[in-house]
């Protein structure tokens, strides 16, 4: 028997994610995929679990949802308010919900993209090689009330461990790289740009995110009569009215607006979670800079594991006493062994 | 020495190489031809490949490859052909799908007409003989920007916008014709209907052209469009195929 979750009551922008659909960008669909990737590492962290599986993206605010069958969850991303049959439990954690209990996700209370994960993923019929749901290019709907949703078998493991939360829920310094159109701009156009405070305008979605700022408004030589040309994930385009537009996962794939730059993916989750009214600079680096950062950024995401800790410091804990047991220095105690599944 | 082609990095997603700066067959042939070459080429660096109307697209993990080794790689590649008067892809596809010109499906037929100097008879002759080639793919998914058309038809996009128009229209403005894969607004002017779905997510193709394919769009009467459209479950609209060698 196959376990569900269903969804008693949904929140208006809830959505199956994946890490999203690449191969199709010739075809014109872009890839798409869970708004903050650092989100979904964490949730397969904590889960011990592959990133691959599916998972709810909550958008704001949550919902309610009951499960048929003893589920372990992990809670990522925004911080909302959480609770199972009424008693409140931590973000950012991974935690068991048992069979007929009730879990409540509120509203957020920083940043702006949330996500409910599950041991075994979330088990829907793939769609063109992923689960994402890819509004824009109608692949999927937002999940509504009353929703029942398959979950993939969980090959098992503890829960009750949380991870370290870091700033990207607090805007901040956005770091970015040039882009194919960005000697389009003066330097001076583009020093005001990188001087230049935003914040982040109520005005965004899953395919981009507009900035606000006092003054002019930035403009590209030549204007707005550039060639359409292929959109990456975090291009920040200069739209008619002068605004910087940051390009998400599910932006269209090409676009005619010129690019000042690009935002390099590891701060991309930072843009995409800063709630409205959040302060945002743009700071230009090299492309050795930004491969550097990048090339740790991806070591941290593999170290995940060994950074949780356990929600309680009980000695009577399982999996801390084994570890004591195992080799020395080879194992942080959270991994799922092999002999063990 | 001109500026063209020309290589740049596209934020640490890949490369791209720019034929020219202006939209033109020559350099639509060179970024065909030369995505070709190197989907042929099998790269293990590149993971996927796309074009826009004059560039080719490498999509490349420039934060795990060393960039310098690909680009003489790329130039080399670029050096060893005129890619601006090469052959086109082999086993392209010629479609061939009916549409109704005109009449209340099609409103602004006689307005796209006039701004290209015809009356609406020789609009229909002119864009139902045209045969025209997916120039790109963009916007949505499946959705062909297809051209280029004589140059009579290099008509302004209108002013304001058309709050929408169906999936299945074609549209035209700047010597290109549109057939939209969703019901969407748009500033282009719709001036044929047709039944052909451009997207069809749940089929084994879902994708239904690709960039390089030619189309035709000959006219037929309202009925019979309506006709088609009674049995048809795959979307094709009543088009028909033909390989081009």
């Amino acid at each position: 028997m196959t376990a569900t979750l269903t969804i008693a009551q949904a929140g208006p922008a809830l959505t199956i994610q994946d890490l999203g659909r690449p191969g199709w960008r010739a075809q014109g669909l872009t890839k798409g995929g869970a708004a903050d990737p650092i989100a979904v590492y964490e949730g397969a962290a904590l889960l011990g679990q592959s990133p691959d599986l599916a998972m709810i993206e909550m958008i704001g605010t949550g919902g309610t949802f009951t499960a048929d069958t003893d589920l372990r969850i992990a809670l990522t991303g925004a911080n909302m308010t959480a609770k199972i049959d009424g008693e409140a439990i931590v973000w950012n954690a991974s935690h068991s919900l048992p069979a007929g209990a009730k879990l409540t996700l509120g509203g957020a209370t920083s940043g702006t993209y949330g996500y409910l994960h599950i041991g075994g993923g979330i088990a829907s019929d793939p769609l063109l090689g992923a689960r994402a749901t890819h509004l824009s290019a109608g692949l999927g709907a937002a999940l509504q009330s009353g929703d029942t949703l398959p979950v993939g078998v969980d090959k098992g493991g503890d829960t009750g461990f949380k991870l370290p939360r870091d700033g990207r829920f607090d805007g901040g310094v956005v770091r970015v790289v040039t882009s194919m159109q960005t000697d389009r701009f003066a330097l001076e156009e583009r020093d005001r740009f990188a001087n230049t405070p935003f914040t982040r305008d109520p005005r965004a979605n899953r395919m981009g995110v507009r900035m606000d700022h006092d003054g002019a408004g930035f403009s590209a030589e030549g204007g707005l009569t550039i060639l359409s040309e292929v959109i990456v994930p975090g291009d920040i385009q200069i739209t008619g009215d002068g605004a910087p537009f940051v390009l998400m996962g599910e932006s269209q794939t090409t676009g005619g607006y010129p690019r000042i730059g690009t935002v390099i993916p590891r701060d991309l989750p930072r843009v995409a979670q800063a709630p409205a009214g959040t302060k945002i600079t743009f700071e230009f680096i090299t492309l050795e800079q930004a491969i550097a950062l990048e090339t740790q950024h991806r070591r941290d995401i593999k170290a995940l594991a060994g950074q949780m800790t356990a929600l309680i410091r009980d000695p009577s804990t399982i999996r801390d006493l084994l570890s004591y047991q195992l080799i020395s220095g080879a194992v942080s105690g959270h991994e799922t062994f092999e002999k063990d599944s | 020495m001109t500026d063209f082609p020309k290589i740049q990095t596209v934020g640490l997603s890949g490369i791209l190489v720019s034929f020219a700066d202006t939209m033109s067959e020559p350099a639509n042939r060179a970024a065909l031809s030369f995505r070709a070459a190197i989907d042929g080429s099998d790269w293990v660096e590149v993971s996927e490949t796309s074009t826009s109307l004059v560039s080719t697209f490498l999509q490349v993990d420039l934060v795990a490859v060393p960039v310098d080794a690909i680009l003489t790689r790329l130039n080399d590649l670029l050096d060893s052909r005129d890619w601006y008067t090469a052959d086109l892809p082999e086993n392209r596809t010629l479609w061939h799908i009916p549409t109704v010109y005109g009449t209340d499906l099609a409103p602004q037929l006689e307005e796209a007409a006039n701004l290209a100097g015809l009356d609406p008879d020789a609009a229909i002759k002119e864009l139902s003989s045209a045969r025209v080639r997916v120039l790109t793919i963009g916007f949505a998914p499946g959705q062909p920007y297809l051209g280029e058309l004589p140059k009579n038809w290099d008509i302004p996009r209108q002013q304001g916008l058309t709050k929408s128009v169906p999936a299945g229209a074609l549209i035209v403005a700047i010597r290109q014709l549109v057939l939209f894969t969703n019901a969407s607004p748009t500033g282009w002017r719709h001036v044929g209907q047709t039944g052909f779905k451009t997207f069809r997510p749940s089929s084994e193709t879902p994708f239904a052209l690709s960039p390089g394919d030619e189309l035709c769009f000959p006219a037929v009467p309202r009925a019979e469009l309506e006709k088609i459209m009674a049995h048809d479950s795959t979307g094709m609209g009543g088009a028909e195929t033909e390989v081009l060698a």
